[in-house]
Protein backbone atom coordinates (compact mmCIF):
# COMPACT_ATOMS: atom_id res chain seq x y z
CA UNK A 1 0.00 0.00 0.00
CA UNK A 2 1.24 4.10 -0.64
CA UNK A 3 1.60 6.38 1.51
CA UNK A 4 -0.97 9.06 1.84
CA UNK A 5 1.78 11.50 2.04
CA UNK A 6 2.84 9.73 -1.91
CA UNK A 7 -0.34 9.97 -3.58
CA UNK A 8 -1.31 13.31 -1.93
CA UNK A 9 1.49 14.72 -4.24
CA UNK A 10 0.44 12.93 -7.15
CA UNK A 11 -3.39 14.09 -6.74
CA UNK A 12 -1.95 17.71 -5.60
CA UNK A 13 0.55 17.76 -8.93
CA UNK A 14 -2.98 16.97 -11.44
CA UNK A 15 -5.55 19.09 -9.41
CA UNK A 16 -2.93 22.39 -9.62
CA UNK A 17 -2.27 21.49 -13.34
CA UNK A 18 -5.81 21.42 -13.81
CA UNK A 19 -6.53 24.57 -12.08
CA UNK A 20 -4.04 26.41 -14.41
CA UNK A 21 -5.24 24.74 -17.25
CA UNK A 22 -8.98 26.22 -16.39
CA UNK A 23 -7.65 29.99 -16.01
CA UNK A 24 -7.01 29.58 -20.34
CA UNK A 25 -10.73 29.05 -20.68
CA UNK A 26 -11.88 31.39 -23.35
CA UNK A 27 -8.92 32.70 -23.82
CA UNK A 28 -7.02 29.88 -25.95
CA UNK A 29 -5.51 31.20 -29.26
CA UNK A 30 -7.91 29.17 -31.80
CA UNK A 31 -11.40 27.85 -30.39
CA UNK A 32 -10.25 24.21 -31.02
CA UNK A 33 -7.77 24.80 -28.76
CA UNK A 34 -10.18 26.21 -26.33
CA UNK A 35 -11.90 22.89 -26.64
CA UNK A 36 -8.25 20.85 -26.32
CA UNK A 37 -6.94 22.89 -23.05
CA UNK A 38 -10.74 22.40 -21.65
CA UNK A 39 -10.35 18.65 -22.14
CA UNK A 40 -6.69 17.72 -20.79
CA UNK A 41 -7.73 20.78 -17.59
CA UNK A 42 -10.54 17.62 -17.46
CA UNK A 43 -8.48 14.83 -17.14
CA UNK A 44 -6.08 16.67 -14.81
CA UNK A 45 -8.87 17.13 -12.16
CA UNK A 46 -10.37 13.47 -13.37
CA UNK A 47 -7.33 12.03 -12.20
CA UNK A 48 -6.87 14.75 -9.19
CA UNK A 49 -10.23 13.82 -7.29
CA UNK A 50 -9.35 10.17 -7.80
CA UNK A 51 -5.82 10.31 -6.21
CA UNK A 52 -7.50 13.07 -3.03
CA UNK A 53 -9.72 10.67 -2.52
CA UNK A 54 -7.57 7.81 -2.14
CA UNK A 55 -4.67 9.55 -0.12
CA UNK A 56 -7.97 10.48 2.09
CA UNK A 57 -8.82 7.10 2.85
CA UNK A 58 -5.42 6.08 3.23
CA UNK A 59 -5.32 8.90 5.98
CA UNK A 60 -8.38 7.61 7.50
CA UNK A 61 -9.04 10.67 9.32
CA UNK A 62 -12.19 11.38 6.98
CA UNK A 63 -11.42 13.95 4.47
CA UNK A 64 -12.75 13.75 1.24
CA UNK A 65 -11.60 14.81 -2.15
CA UNK A 66 -12.84 18.22 -1.10
CA UNK A 67 -11.68 18.68 2.25
CA UNK A 68 -8.10 18.38 0.87
CA UNK A 69 -8.57 20.20 -1.89
CA UNK A 70 -10.04 23.02 -0.25
CA UNK A 71 -9.23 23.31 3.28
CA UNK A 72 -5.07 23.18 3.31
CA UNK A 73 -3.00 25.92 3.02
CA UNK A 74 -0.09 26.23 0.53
CA UNK A 75 2.09 25.04 3.03
CA UNK A 76 0.23 21.85 3.72
CA UNK A 77 0.26 21.13 -0.54
CA UNK A 78 3.06 18.75 -1.43
CA UNK A 79 2.51 19.25 -5.55
CA UNK A 80 5.98 20.07 -7.67
CA UNK A 81 6.75 23.74 -8.05
CA UNK A 82 6.39 22.93 -11.78
CA UNK A 83 2.61 22.70 -12.34
CA UNK A 84 2.03 26.18 -10.32
CA UNK A 85 3.96 28.10 -12.46
CA UNK A 86 2.08 30.79 -13.76
CA UNK A 87 1.41 30.97 -17.81
CA UNK A 88 3.15 34.10 -18.70
CA UNK A 89 2.17 33.50 -22.45
CA UNK A 90 0.86 29.71 -24.80
CA UNK A 91 4.44 28.74 -25.37
CA UNK A 92 4.98 28.46 -21.08
CA UNK A 93 1.83 26.56 -20.99
CA UNK A 94 2.96 23.88 -23.78
CA UNK A 95 6.63 23.60 -22.30
CA UNK A 96 5.05 22.46 -18.67
CA UNK A 97 2.35 20.06 -20.18
CA UNK A 98 5.30 18.76 -22.14
CA UNK A 99 7.29 18.28 -19.55
CA UNK A 100 4.60 16.99 -17.05
CA UNK A 101 2.59 14.79 -19.47
CA UNK A 102 6.26 13.36 -20.54
CA UNK A 103 6.37 11.96 -16.31
CA UNK A 104 3.40 11.50 -15.56
CA UNK A 105 2.84 9.61 -18.54
CA UNK A 106 6.04 7.33 -17.44
CA UNK A 107 5.29 7.49 -13.52
CA UNK A 108 1.42 6.33 -14.07
CA UNK A 109 2.85 3.41 -16.22
CA UNK A 110 5.08 2.66 -13.07
CA UNK A 111 2.12 3.02 -10.96
CA UNK A 112 -0.01 0.96 -13.15
CA UNK A 113 2.37 -2.18 -13.13
CA UNK A 114 2.86 -1.93 -9.16
CA UNK A 115 1.29 -3.53 -6.27
CA UNK A 116 -0.82 -1.34 -5.48
CA UNK A 117 -4.17 -2.13 -6.60
CA UNK A 118 -6.13 0.70 -6.11
CA UNK A 119 -3.59 3.08 -7.13
CA UNK A 120 -2.45 0.57 -9.97
CA UNK A 121 -6.49 0.94 -11.32
CA UNK A 122 -6.18 5.06 -11.15
CA UNK A 123 -3.07 5.16 -13.20
CA UNK A 124 -4.02 2.62 -16.15
CA UNK A 125 -6.73 5.17 -16.66
CA UNK A 126 -4.45 8.25 -16.20
CA UNK A 127 -1.86 6.76 -18.25
CA UNK A 128 -4.01 6.83 -21.54
CA UNK A 129 -4.98 10.43 -21.32
CA UNK A 130 -0.66 11.47 -20.21
CA UNK A 131 -0.12 10.27 -23.56
CA UNK A 132 -2.75 12.29 -25.35
CA UNK A 133 -1.36 15.03 -23.04
CA UNK A 134 2.00 14.18 -24.60
CA UNK A 135 1.25 14.51 -27.91
CA UNK A 136 -1.06 17.40 -27.75
CA UNK A 137 1.80 18.91 -25.97
CA UNK A 138 4.06 18.08 -28.50
CA UNK A 139 3.05 18.83 -31.48
CA UNK A 140 2.53 22.61 -30.19
CA UNK A 141 6.22 22.60 -29.07
CA UNK A 142 7.56 21.86 -32.24
CA UNK A 143 4.97 23.74 -34.49
CA UNK A 144 6.05 27.00 -32.40
CA UNK A 145 9.64 25.74 -32.50
CA UNK A 146 9.71 25.54 -35.64
CA UNK A 147 7.33 28.22 -36.84
CA UNK A 148 7.94 31.92 -36.86
CA UNK A 149 11.17 33.51 -35.59
CA UNK A 150 9.16 34.99 -32.90
CA UNK A 151 7.54 31.76 -31.99
CA UNK A 152 10.98 30.47 -31.87
CA UNK A 153 12.11 32.35 -29.57
CA UNK A 154 9.18 31.93 -27.38
CA UNK A 155 9.34 28.75 -26.67
CA UNK A 156 13.35 28.59 -26.52
CA UNK A 157 12.51 31.08 -23.42
CA UNK A 158 9.64 29.43 -21.88
CA UNK A 159 11.95 25.81 -22.12
CA UNK A 160 15.10 27.99 -20.87
CA UNK A 161 12.32 29.35 -18.06
CA UNK A 162 10.87 25.79 -16.88
CA UNK A 163 13.87 23.71 -16.98
CA UNK A 164 15.08 24.02 -13.93
CA UNK A 165 12.09 23.06 -12.10
CA UNK A 166 12.04 19.83 -13.99
CA UNK A 167 14.97 18.38 -11.59
CA UNK A 168 11.95 18.08 -8.51
CA UNK A 169 10.17 15.98 -11.13
CA UNK A 170 12.80 13.76 -11.91
CA UNK A 171 15.14 13.74 -8.38
CA UNK A 172 11.79 11.50 -7.36
CA UNK A 173 12.24 8.03 -9.24
CA UNK A 174 15.65 8.49 -10.70
CA UNK A 175 15.21 5.07 -12.88
CA UNK A 176 12.57 6.97 -15.30
CA UNK A 177 14.75 9.70 -15.89
CA UNK A 178 16.73 8.21 -18.37
CA UNK A 179 13.25 7.30 -20.52
CA UNK A 180 11.85 11.24 -20.19
CA UNK A 181 14.93 12.48 -21.31
CA UNK A 182 15.27 10.76 -24.55
CA UNK A 183 11.36 11.63 -24.84
CA UNK A 184 12.04 15.16 -24.56
CA UNK A 185 15.11 15.59 -26.18
CA UNK A 186 13.44 14.09 -29.49
CA UNK A 187 11.13 16.65 -28.96
CA UNK A 188 13.12 19.47 -29.03
CA UNK A 189 15.31 18.24 -31.19
CA UNK A 190 12.18 18.45 -33.87
CA UNK A 191 11.15 21.21 -32.70
CA UNK A 192 15.36 22.49 -33.63
CA UNK A 193 15.10 23.87 -29.50
CA UNK A 194 17.78 23.58 -27.54
CA UNK A 195 17.75 21.87 -24.37
CA UNK A 196 18.94 24.42 -21.07
CA UNK A 197 22.13 23.34 -19.60
CA UNK A 198 21.76 21.63 -16.01
CA UNK A 199 22.02 24.13 -13.24
CA UNK A 200 20.05 25.65 -10.72
CA UNK A 201 17.84 23.07 -9.25
CA UNK A 202 14.46 24.87 -7.48
CA UNK A 203 12.54 22.37 -4.78
CA UNK A 204 10.81 21.43 -1.98
CA UNK A 205 7.36 21.36 -3.10
CA UNK A 206 7.34 18.04 -1.53
CA UNK A 207 7.72 19.40 1.54
CA UNK A 208 5.13 22.49 1.45
CA UNK A 209 7.53 25.25 0.37
CA UNK A 210 6.23 26.55 -2.92
CA UNK A 211 6.73 29.65 -5.01
CA UNK A 212 4.97 33.03 -4.51
CA UNK A 213 2.35 31.92 -6.98
CA UNK A 214 0.32 29.07 -5.55
CA UNK A 215 -1.05 30.87 -2.65
CA UNK A 216 -2.78 33.13 -5.19
CA UNK A 217 -3.95 29.92 -7.01
CA UNK A 218 -5.08 28.34 -3.87
CA UNK A 219 -7.13 31.76 -2.71
CA UNK A 220 -8.99 32.21 -5.60
CA UNK A 221 -9.59 28.41 -5.58
CA UNK A 222 -11.62 28.18 -1.93
CA UNK A 223 -12.39 31.29 -1.39
CA UNK A 224 -16.11 30.34 -2.02
CA UNK A 225 -16.08 26.88 -0.35
CA UNK A 226 -14.24 28.40 2.64
CA UNK A 227 -16.57 31.55 2.84
CA UNK A 228 -19.14 29.26 3.92
CA UNK A 229 -18.24 26.49 5.83
CA UNK A 230 -20.05 22.74 6.24
CA UNK A 231 -22.22 24.48 3.33
CA UNK A 232 -23.23 21.35 0.70
CA UNK A 233 -22.77 22.33 -2.95
CA UNK B 1 -32.69 15.32 -7.28
CA UNK B 2 -35.49 16.94 -10.01
CA UNK B 3 -38.95 17.77 -9.31
CA UNK B 4 -41.20 15.98 -11.65
CA UNK B 5 -42.08 18.54 -13.11
CA UNK B 6 -38.89 19.56 -14.26
CA UNK B 7 -38.10 16.07 -16.10
CA UNK B 8 -41.70 16.09 -17.63
CA UNK B 9 -40.78 19.23 -19.63
CA UNK B 10 -37.14 18.33 -19.79
CA UNK B 11 -38.11 15.42 -21.54
CA UNK B 12 -41.06 17.35 -23.89
CA UNK B 13 -38.31 18.85 -25.31
CA UNK B 14 -35.85 16.18 -25.82
CA UNK B 15 -38.91 14.62 -27.38
CA UNK B 16 -39.61 17.17 -29.83
CA UNK B 17 -35.82 17.11 -30.95
CA UNK B 18 -36.52 13.26 -31.61
CA UNK B 19 -39.21 13.99 -33.70
CA UNK B 20 -37.00 16.54 -35.55
CA UNK B 21 -34.49 13.97 -36.17
CA UNK B 22 -37.06 11.64 -37.29
CA UNK B 23 -38.33 14.16 -39.82
CA UNK B 24 -34.90 15.15 -40.78
CA UNK B 25 -34.83 11.21 -42.32
CA UNK B 26 -37.92 11.11 -43.80
CA UNK B 27 -37.36 14.53 -45.53
CA UNK B 28 -34.17 12.95 -47.16
CA UNK B 29 -36.02 10.11 -48.78
CA UNK B 30 -39.38 11.64 -49.65
CA UNK B 31 -38.42 13.14 -53.54
CA UNK B 32 -39.89 16.41 -54.91
CA UNK B 33 -40.69 16.83 -58.67
CA UNK B 34 -38.45 19.20 -60.21
CA UNK B 35 -39.91 22.83 -60.64
CA UNK B 36 -39.74 24.96 -64.00
CA UNK B 37 -37.07 26.70 -62.52
CA UNK B 38 -34.98 26.99 -59.69
CA UNK B 39 -36.73 29.87 -57.65
CA UNK B 40 -40.07 27.37 -58.19
CA UNK B 41 -37.91 24.21 -56.98
CA UNK B 42 -36.85 26.12 -54.12
CA UNK B 43 -40.27 27.17 -53.49
CA UNK B 44 -41.40 23.34 -53.40
CA UNK B 45 -38.68 21.99 -51.17
CA UNK B 46 -39.12 24.62 -48.33
CA UNK B 47 -43.43 24.10 -49.01
CA UNK B 48 -42.89 20.37 -48.43
CA UNK B 49 -40.82 20.19 -45.16
CA UNK B 50 -37.84 18.88 -47.34
CA UNK B 51 -34.44 20.25 -46.40
CA UNK B 52 -32.51 22.67 -48.53
CA UNK B 53 -28.80 21.63 -48.77
CA UNK B 54 -25.52 23.80 -49.48
CA UNK B 55 -26.03 22.66 -53.38
CA UNK B 56 -29.00 24.13 -54.10
CA UNK B 57 -30.06 27.31 -55.37
CA UNK B 58 -31.78 29.55 -52.91
CA UNK B 59 -32.92 33.47 -52.81
CA UNK B 60 -29.94 35.81 -51.70
CA UNK B 61 -32.28 37.30 -48.74
CA UNK B 62 -32.24 33.46 -47.09
CA UNK B 63 -28.60 32.57 -47.34
CA UNK B 64 -28.14 36.52 -45.78
CA UNK B 65 -30.76 35.58 -43.29
CA UNK B 66 -29.09 32.25 -42.23
CA UNK B 67 -25.55 33.57 -42.21
CA UNK B 68 -26.49 36.38 -39.98
CA UNK B 69 -28.80 33.76 -37.40
CA UNK B 70 -26.14 31.20 -37.60
CA UNK B 71 -23.55 33.14 -36.97
CA UNK B 72 -25.12 35.44 -34.33
CA UNK B 73 -25.52 32.24 -32.57
CA UNK B 74 -21.64 30.42 -32.76
CA UNK B 75 -20.89 34.06 -31.71
CA UNK B 76 -23.49 33.73 -29.02
CA UNK B 77 -21.36 30.46 -27.65
CA UNK B 78 -18.39 31.73 -27.94
CA UNK B 79 -18.97 34.95 -25.69
CA UNK B 80 -20.92 32.88 -23.90
CA UNK B 81 -18.08 30.62 -22.45
CA UNK B 82 -16.59 33.91 -20.81
CA UNK B 83 -19.29 34.55 -17.78
CA UNK B 84 -19.54 30.53 -16.87
CA UNK B 85 -15.44 30.41 -17.13
CA UNK B 86 -15.63 33.76 -14.76
CA UNK B 87 -16.58 30.94 -12.37
CA UNK B 88 -14.63 27.84 -13.39
CA UNK B 89 -11.05 28.42 -11.07
CA UNK B 90 -13.90 29.35 -8.27
CA UNK B 91 -16.34 26.10 -8.08
CA UNK B 92 -16.95 25.11 -4.42
CA UNK B 93 -16.41 21.51 -4.97
CA UNK B 94 -14.47 19.33 -7.41
CA UNK B 95 -17.41 18.13 -8.57
CA UNK B 96 -18.91 21.33 -9.46
CA UNK B 97 -16.02 22.47 -11.39
CA UNK B 98 -15.77 19.31 -13.56
CA UNK B 99 -19.00 19.99 -14.70
CA UNK B 100 -18.87 23.51 -15.45
CA UNK B 101 -15.71 22.87 -17.41
CA UNK B 102 -17.53 20.18 -19.40
CA UNK B 103 -20.12 21.95 -20.16
CA UNK B 104 -18.00 25.21 -21.35
CA UNK B 105 -16.21 23.14 -22.93
CA UNK B 106 -19.55 21.99 -24.82
CA UNK B 107 -20.29 25.54 -25.57
CA UNK B 108 -16.71 25.48 -27.70
CA UNK B 109 -17.66 22.54 -29.01
CA UNK B 110 -21.24 24.13 -30.12
CA UNK B 111 -19.31 27.27 -31.01
CA UNK B 112 -17.01 24.63 -33.93
CA UNK B 113 -20.18 22.88 -35.47
CA UNK B 114 -22.26 26.30 -35.82
CA UNK B 115 -19.46 28.02 -37.65
CA UNK B 116 -18.92 25.24 -39.82
CA UNK B 117 -22.92 25.29 -40.72
CA UNK B 118 -22.07 28.95 -41.52
CA UNK B 119 -19.39 27.65 -43.70
CA UNK B 120 -21.95 25.89 -46.26
CA UNK B 121 -23.31 29.12 -47.07
CA UNK B 122 -19.89 30.18 -48.24
CA UNK B 123 -18.51 32.68 -46.04
CA UNK B 124 -15.33 32.01 -43.99
CA UNK B 125 -15.17 31.41 -39.80
CA UNK B 126 -12.22 33.81 -40.04
CA UNK B 127 -14.78 36.59 -42.23
CA UNK B 128 -17.34 35.76 -39.51
CA UNK B 129 -15.17 36.18 -36.61
CA UNK B 130 -13.83 39.49 -37.69
CA UNK B 131 -17.07 40.94 -38.08
CA UNK B 132 -18.11 40.01 -34.33
CA UNK B 133 -14.53 41.66 -33.15
CA UNK B 134 -15.55 44.85 -35.50
CA UNK B 135 -18.35 44.56 -33.62
CA UNK B 136 -20.47 44.12 -37.40
CA UNK B 137 -22.11 40.98 -35.85
CA UNK B 138 -24.25 40.32 -33.00
CA UNK B 139 -24.25 37.81 -30.08
CA UNK B 140 -26.97 37.03 -27.25
CA UNK B 141 -27.52 40.16 -25.53
CA UNK B 142 -27.78 38.12 -22.31
CA UNK B 143 -24.32 37.73 -21.83
CA UNK B 144 -23.66 41.22 -21.17
CA UNK B 145 -24.67 40.77 -17.78
CA UNK B 146 -22.28 39.71 -15.29
CA UNK B 147 -22.00 36.74 -13.07
CA UNK B 148 -21.92 37.76 -9.97
CA UNK B 149 -22.34 34.53 -7.19
CA UNK B 150 -21.96 31.12 -7.88
CA UNK B 151 -25.81 30.91 -7.70
CA UNK B 152 -25.09 32.79 -10.82
CA UNK B 153 -23.84 29.71 -12.63
CA UNK B 154 -26.97 27.53 -11.53
CA UNK B 155 -29.47 30.76 -12.99
CA UNK B 156 -27.63 30.67 -16.40
CA UNK B 157 -28.60 26.88 -16.44
CA UNK B 158 -31.76 27.01 -15.40
CA UNK B 159 -32.75 30.23 -17.27
CA UNK B 160 -30.57 31.41 -19.71
CA UNK B 161 -29.68 27.40 -21.37
CA UNK B 162 -33.33 26.97 -20.48
CA UNK B 163 -34.63 29.82 -22.54
CA UNK B 164 -31.70 29.07 -25.39
CA UNK B 165 -33.74 25.47 -25.39
CA UNK B 166 -37.13 26.88 -25.83
CA UNK B 167 -35.63 28.81 -28.86
CA UNK B 168 -33.69 26.13 -30.41
CA UNK B 169 -36.12 22.74 -30.34
CA UNK B 170 -37.87 24.37 -33.22
CA UNK B 171 -34.70 25.04 -34.70
CA UNK B 172 -34.29 21.46 -35.00
CA UNK B 173 -37.10 21.83 -37.73
CA UNK B 174 -35.31 24.90 -39.59
CA UNK B 175 -35.48 24.53 -43.27
CA UNK B 176 -31.98 24.51 -43.90
CA UNK B 177 -30.30 21.06 -43.45
CA UNK B 178 -26.64 21.60 -41.55
CA UNK B 179 -28.38 24.03 -39.44
CA UNK B 180 -31.05 21.83 -38.21
CA UNK B 181 -28.18 19.10 -37.65
CA UNK B 182 -26.53 21.34 -35.91
CA UNK B 183 -29.32 22.04 -33.67
CA UNK B 184 -30.00 18.84 -33.17
CA UNK B 185 -26.66 18.31 -31.50
CA UNK B 186 -26.62 21.13 -29.91
CA UNK B 187 -30.02 20.37 -28.24
CA UNK B 188 -29.28 17.28 -26.67
CA UNK B 189 -25.87 18.64 -24.67
CA UNK B 190 -28.23 21.51 -23.85
CA UNK B 191 -30.93 19.93 -21.95
CA UNK B 192 -27.79 18.65 -19.51
CA UNK B 193 -26.51 22.16 -19.52
CA UNK B 194 -29.95 23.52 -18.12
CA UNK B 195 -30.22 20.20 -15.78
CA UNK B 196 -26.73 20.94 -14.20
CA UNK B 197 -27.87 24.56 -13.34
CA UNK B 198 -31.31 23.93 -12.57
CA UNK B 199 -29.43 21.57 -9.89
CA UNK B 200 -27.30 24.02 -8.75
CA UNK B 201 -29.91 26.32 -7.50
CA UNK B 202 -31.88 23.36 -6.25
CA UNK B 203 -29.01 22.16 -4.03
CA UNK B 204 -28.64 26.44 -2.99
CA UNK B 205 -32.29 26.78 -2.43
CA UNK B 206 -32.49 23.56 0.07
CA UNK B 207 -29.39 24.84 1.62
CA UNK B 208 -28.07 27.44 4.60
CA UNK B 209 -30.08 30.34 4.21
CA UNK B 210 -27.19 32.24 2.69
CA UNK B 211 -26.69 30.05 -0.42
CA UNK B 212 -30.71 30.93 -0.64
CA UNK B 213 -30.52 33.96 -0.41
CA UNK B 214 -27.62 33.93 -3.31
CA UNK B 215 -29.53 31.38 -5.27
CA UNK B 216 -32.54 34.15 -5.02
CA UNK B 217 -30.73 37.20 -5.96
CA UNK B 218 -29.22 35.25 -9.09
CA UNK B 219 -32.89 34.49 -9.94
CA UNK B 220 -33.96 37.84 -9.21
CA UNK B 221 -31.04 39.56 -11.43
CA UNK B 222 -31.58 37.08 -14.22
CA UNK B 223 -34.93 36.58 -14.95
CA UNK B 224 -36.14 39.62 -16.95
CA UNK B 225 -32.97 39.02 -19.08
CA UNK B 226 -34.15 36.02 -19.83
CA UNK B 227 -37.20 36.72 -20.86
CA UNK B 228 -35.79 39.16 -23.58
CA UNK B 229 -33.78 36.79 -25.04
CA UNK B 230 -36.41 35.86 -27.36
CA UNK B 231 -36.04 39.35 -28.61
CA UNK B 232 -38.68 42.22 -29.27
CA UNK B 233 -42.43 41.48 -29.33
CA UNK B 234 -44.25 40.37 -32.18
CA UNK B 235 -45.68 43.66 -32.74
CA UNK B 236 -41.91 45.27 -33.30
CA UNK B 237 -39.99 41.93 -34.67
CA UNK B 238 -38.49 42.96 -37.85
CA UNK B 239 -36.93 39.80 -39.25
CA UNK B 240 -39.90 37.39 -38.65
CA UNK B 241 -42.60 36.98 -41.39
CA UNK B 242 -40.30 36.00 -43.96
CA UNK B 243 -38.01 33.78 -41.56
CA UNK B 244 -41.54 31.79 -40.92
CA UNK B 245 -42.56 31.75 -44.43
CA UNK B 246 -38.62 30.35 -45.09
CA UNK B 247 -39.34 27.92 -42.29
CA UNK B 248 -36.25 29.04 -40.86
CA UNK B 249 -38.34 30.11 -37.89
CA UNK B 250 -41.45 28.18 -36.79
CA UNK B 251 -42.99 30.27 -34.14
CA UNK B 252 -43.11 33.73 -33.08
CA UNK B 253 -41.06 35.87 -30.64
CA UNK B 254 -44.25 35.99 -27.59
CA UNK B 255 -45.12 32.40 -28.33
CA UNK B 256 -41.66 31.23 -27.34
CA UNK B 257 -41.73 33.31 -24.94
CA UNK B 258 -45.22 32.24 -23.17
CA UNK B 259 -43.77 28.23 -23.55
CA UNK B 260 -40.50 29.61 -21.59
CA UNK B 261 -42.82 31.66 -18.69
CA UNK B 262 -44.93 28.48 -18.26
CA UNK B 263 -42.07 26.06 -18.04
CA UNK B 264 -40.45 28.12 -15.31
CA UNK B 265 -43.29 29.23 -13.62
CA UNK B 266 -44.22 25.77 -12.35
CA UNK B 267 -40.12 24.46 -11.90
CA UNK B 268 -39.66 27.33 -9.78
CA UNK B 269 -41.85 25.75 -7.43
CA UNK B 270 -40.11 22.98 -7.26
CA UNK B 271 -37.02 24.48 -6.52
CA UNK B 272 -38.46 27.11 -3.87
CA UNK B 273 -37.39 30.20 -5.41
CA UNK B 274 -39.99 33.25 -6.28
CA UNK B 275 -39.96 34.30 -9.79
CA UNK B 276 -39.89 37.93 -9.34
CA UNK B 277 -43.02 39.42 -10.76
CA UNK B 278 -45.79 40.32 -8.42
CA UNK B 279 -48.10 39.99 -11.49
CA UNK B 280 -47.39 36.23 -12.40
CA UNK B 281 -50.35 34.09 -12.01
CA UNK B 282 -52.06 30.78 -13.73
CA UNK B 283 -55.00 32.34 -16.49
CA UNK B 284 -57.22 29.29 -16.64
CA UNK B 285 -59.30 31.52 -19.77
CA UNK B 286 -55.60 31.38 -21.66
CA UNK B 287 -54.15 28.47 -20.30
CA UNK B 288 -51.40 30.11 -19.51
CA UNK B 289 -49.45 31.99 -17.15
CA UNK B 290 -49.85 35.90 -17.20
CA UNK B 291 -46.38 37.82 -16.51
CA UNK B 292 -44.92 40.96 -16.60
CA UNK B 293 -43.00 41.44 -19.84
CA UNK B 294 -39.32 42.63 -20.25
CA UNK B 295 -37.83 45.92 -20.21
CA UNK B 296 -37.61 46.22 -23.86
CA UNK B 297 -35.99 49.18 -23.41
CA UNK B 298 -33.19 47.71 -21.80
CA UNK B 299 -32.71 45.17 -23.75
CA UNK B 300 -32.18 47.67 -26.94
CA UNK B 301 -29.78 49.57 -25.04
CA UNK B 302 -27.92 46.69 -24.20
CA UNK B 303 -28.00 45.62 -27.81
CA UNK B 304 -26.83 49.21 -28.81
CA UNK B 305 -23.42 48.06 -26.43
CA UNK B 306 -24.45 49.97 -23.38
CA UNK B 307 -25.05 46.89 -20.85
CA UNK B 308 -22.84 45.95 -17.70
CA UNK B 309 -20.67 43.83 -19.56
CA UNK B 310 -20.47 44.57 -23.43
CA UNK B 311 -17.19 45.98 -23.00
CA UNK B 312 -16.01 43.77 -21.40
CA UNK B 313 -16.76 40.68 -22.85
CA UNK B 314 -15.26 41.85 -26.64
CA UNK B 315 -12.08 43.28 -24.85
CA UNK B 316 -11.93 40.00 -23.70
CA UNK B 317 -12.17 38.00 -26.87
CA UNK B 318 -9.81 40.75 -28.89
CA UNK B 319 -7.21 40.03 -26.50
CA UNK B 320 -7.47 36.46 -26.40
CA UNK B 321 -7.59 36.92 -30.45
CA UNK B 322 -4.42 39.27 -30.20
CA UNK B 323 -2.75 37.08 -27.51
CA UNK B 324 -3.29 34.14 -30.07
CA UNK B 325 -1.84 35.90 -33.09
CA UNK B 326 1.46 34.87 -33.01
CA UNK B 327 0.37 31.27 -31.93
CA UNK B 328 -1.43 31.02 -35.21
CA UNK B 329 0.81 32.93 -37.43
CA UNK B 330 3.34 29.99 -36.05
CA UNK B 331 1.42 27.18 -36.76
CA UNK B 332 0.40 28.09 -40.57
CA UNK B 333 4.59 28.81 -40.77
CA UNK B 334 5.03 25.28 -39.90
CA UNK B 335 2.33 23.85 -41.99
CA UNK B 336 3.72 25.48 -45.04
CA UNK B 337 7.58 24.90 -44.30
CA UNK B 338 6.49 20.96 -43.67
CA UNK B 339 3.73 20.77 -46.88
CA UNK B 340 4.55 18.46 -49.51
CA UNK B 341 7.36 20.11 -51.78
CA UNK B 342 6.14 21.79 -54.46
CA UNK B 343 6.92 20.57 -57.76
CA UNK B 344 10.37 22.04 -59.54
CA UNK B 345 9.94 24.80 -61.35
CA UNK B 346 11.04 25.19 -65.04
CA UNK B 347 13.72 27.71 -63.92
CA UNK B 348 14.98 25.05 -61.26
CA UNK B 349 14.84 22.25 -63.01
CA UNK B 350 17.60 24.18 -65.48
CA UNK B 351 19.67 25.55 -63.03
Amino acid sequence: MSGFEFVLGLGDDALVAAQRLAQWCARAPELEEDVALANIALDQLGAARLLLGYAGELEGEGRDEDALAYLRTDREYRNVLLVELPDRDFAVLMAKLLFLSAWQRLRYEDLAAGDDERLAGIAAKAVKESAYHLDHSALWTVRLGDGTDESHARMQRAVDEVWPYTHELLAEAPHLRANWLSTVDGVLAEATLRRPDDGWRPGGGRDGRHTEALSYLLAEMQVLHRAYPGARW
Amino acid sequence: MYGNDFAASGGELLDQVADAERELRAAADRSVRGGSDEETYFTELVAADQKIEPRDWMPDGYRKTLIRQIAQHAHSEIIGMQPEANWLTRAPTLKRKAILLAKVQDEAGHGLYLYAAAETLGVSRDTLYDLLLAGRQKYSSIFNYPTLSWADVGAIGWLVDGAAIVNQVPLCRCSYGPYARAMIRICKEESFHQRQGYEILYTLAHGTPGQKEMAQDAVDRWWYPSLAMFGPPDTDSTHSAQSMAWKIKRFSNDDLRQRFVDMCAQQATVLGLTIPDPDLRWNPDRGAYDYTAPDYAELMEVIRGNGPCNRARMANRRAAHEDGAWVREAAAAYAAKHAAPAAPTAEAVHA
